[in-house]
């Protein structure tokens, strides 16, 4: 039980999926204008990270890795080049189911969701939780944990920053810096913030 | 649509319509792996070269490609593309396909290639559209470069892991800056870089949301 805490605290905090290692850069800049939105956008990449990390270390650990379709008789394949294609599929597949059952059974959370989700897709913080699943070699429940924690530390770096940034509004800013250049240093400030968790040790 | 010329369509997105620091796309790798130039480089050799070729195939079977799965059959495109580009560093270049750890399989969530396909090789013919990719290759390029190069120059004093700037604790003059090796001074650098872009062409500013009243009207001096 200790091991998933300190897991999980590593995620969110230490190995800051935004500010430590700026995945899901674009959405995260495009998408924390606003606090409300930046807040959806969150729980949806949590909600889909939960899944497919899951998901991808079953289809790694039972198909792809070296030696893994022992149980169908052939020991001596190794499918793992084929990552990179089944990561992105399954995470594709995701989104789409989820999109759907959304729709179906509780439709105010798809309105409220239904804009980021296809978004999610194409978001190199989902990819990467796979990928770095596979890296580490998590097993099916460290791979749980990894996913919610990875989840929701991206989801909290987007909504400070959107906080953040509601507030920078009102300031002034020199000419040029406007916009892009000062949301940059604003995120370089936050993720020097972040690395003082890196002294933490678990 | 034949108005693209091939110099506009390979040097434009250089400076003019940089993908980084217009059209904010492809920052995510953009600012792992700039702490030295040998990952640097490599890595916008690769971008480059997916981003060239996926643009010029989706270009080629773009009037067979149905609407509604286009999205998938780009990505599957892209993801082979950056399977073989992944197996070929993992055979020439180990050591460093290691250090570059997951941000080569990541190309294919890279919003460069997914946005050059969608917004340009589904409309023009393919030589034009592969020219596109490697221009908007280069201006990735162009900005991990010039990241690479201060970073290593300043943070470690050395180029290509040779050394440039003598440092103190080797019997020289240069006292390594080390903020520049840790990751949050990409953000800053990108920051300035984009300043320092859009003062020199100044109609990518962007309009400020609020302007601040003076502080001092006539009226309220009375």
């Amino acid at each position: 039980m200790e091991h998933y805490l300190s897991l999980f605290v590593r995620a969110v905090f230490i190995e800051n999926m935004a500010l430590s290692f700026f995945l899901g850069m674009c959405t995260f800049i495009a998408i924390s204008k606003k606090v409300e939105t930046a807040i959806g956008l969150g729980i949806a990449v949590i909600v889909v990270q939960t899944i497919t990390v899951p998901a991808n270390n079953l289809i790694y650990t039972y198909l792809l890795r070296d030696g893994a379709l022992a149980w169908a008789g052939l020991p001596d394949v190794d499918l793992s080049f084929l990552g990179l294609l089944s990561y992105i599929g399954i995470i594709a597949a995701m989104v789409q189911i989820l999109e759907m059952l959304l729709d179906k059974y509780v439709p105010s959370l798809y309105n409220a969701l239904g804009v980021f989700l296809p978004l999610i897709t194409v978001n190199c913080a989902i990819m990467a939780g796979s990928l770095f699943m596979v890296e580490r070699d998590y097993n099916f429940t460290e791979s749980l944990v990894y996913g919610v924690g990875s989840g929701a530390s991206w989801a909290l770096a987007i909504v400070l920053l959107a906080g953040i940034r509601e507030k920078l509004k009102y300031s002034d800013v020199p000419e040029g810096l406007q916009g892009l250049g000062i949301t940059f240093i604003t995120i370089g400030l936050m993720s020097l913030g972040f690395m003082s968790f890196s002294g933490v040790q678990l | 649509m034949s108005k693209h010329t091939a110099k506009e369509v390979l040097l434009n997105p250089i400076f003019a319509n940089n993908p980084i620091g217009l059209q904010i796309l492809g920052i995510c790798s953009a600012l792992a792996v700039t702490s030295n130039l040998n990952t640097a480089i490599v890595m916008s050799v690769a971008l480059t070269l997916v981003t060239g070729f996926s643009n010029l195939f989706i270009a080629m079977i773009r009037t067979q490609i149905p609407a509604s799965i286009r999205m998938i059959v780009q990505m599957v495109i892209i993801a082979s593309l950056v399977i073989v580009v992944d197996q070929i560093l993992k055979a020439y270049a180990f050591s460093l396909a290691k250090q570059l750890s997951v941000f080569v399989g990541l190309i294919i969530t890279n919003c460069i290639v997914m946005g050059r396909a969608e917004a340009f090789a589904m409309q023009n013919p393919p030589w034009i559209s592969f020219l596109d990719g490697i221009g908007n290759g280069l201006g990735y390029s162009a900005m991990l470069i010039t990241l690479g190069v201060v970073r290593e120059l300043f943070g470690a004093g050395k180029l290509f892991g040779i050394e440039i700037l003598a440092l103190v604790k080797d019997g020289g003059w240069y006292v390594p800056n080390g903020l520049l090796l840790l990751p949050p001074s990409a953000f800053f650098l990108i920051g300035l870089i984009i300043w320092a872009l859009r003062t020199w062409r100044s109609e990518q500013k962007e309009p400020a949301p609020f302007r601040l009243a003076p502080q001092v009207s006539d009226k309220e001096g009375i």
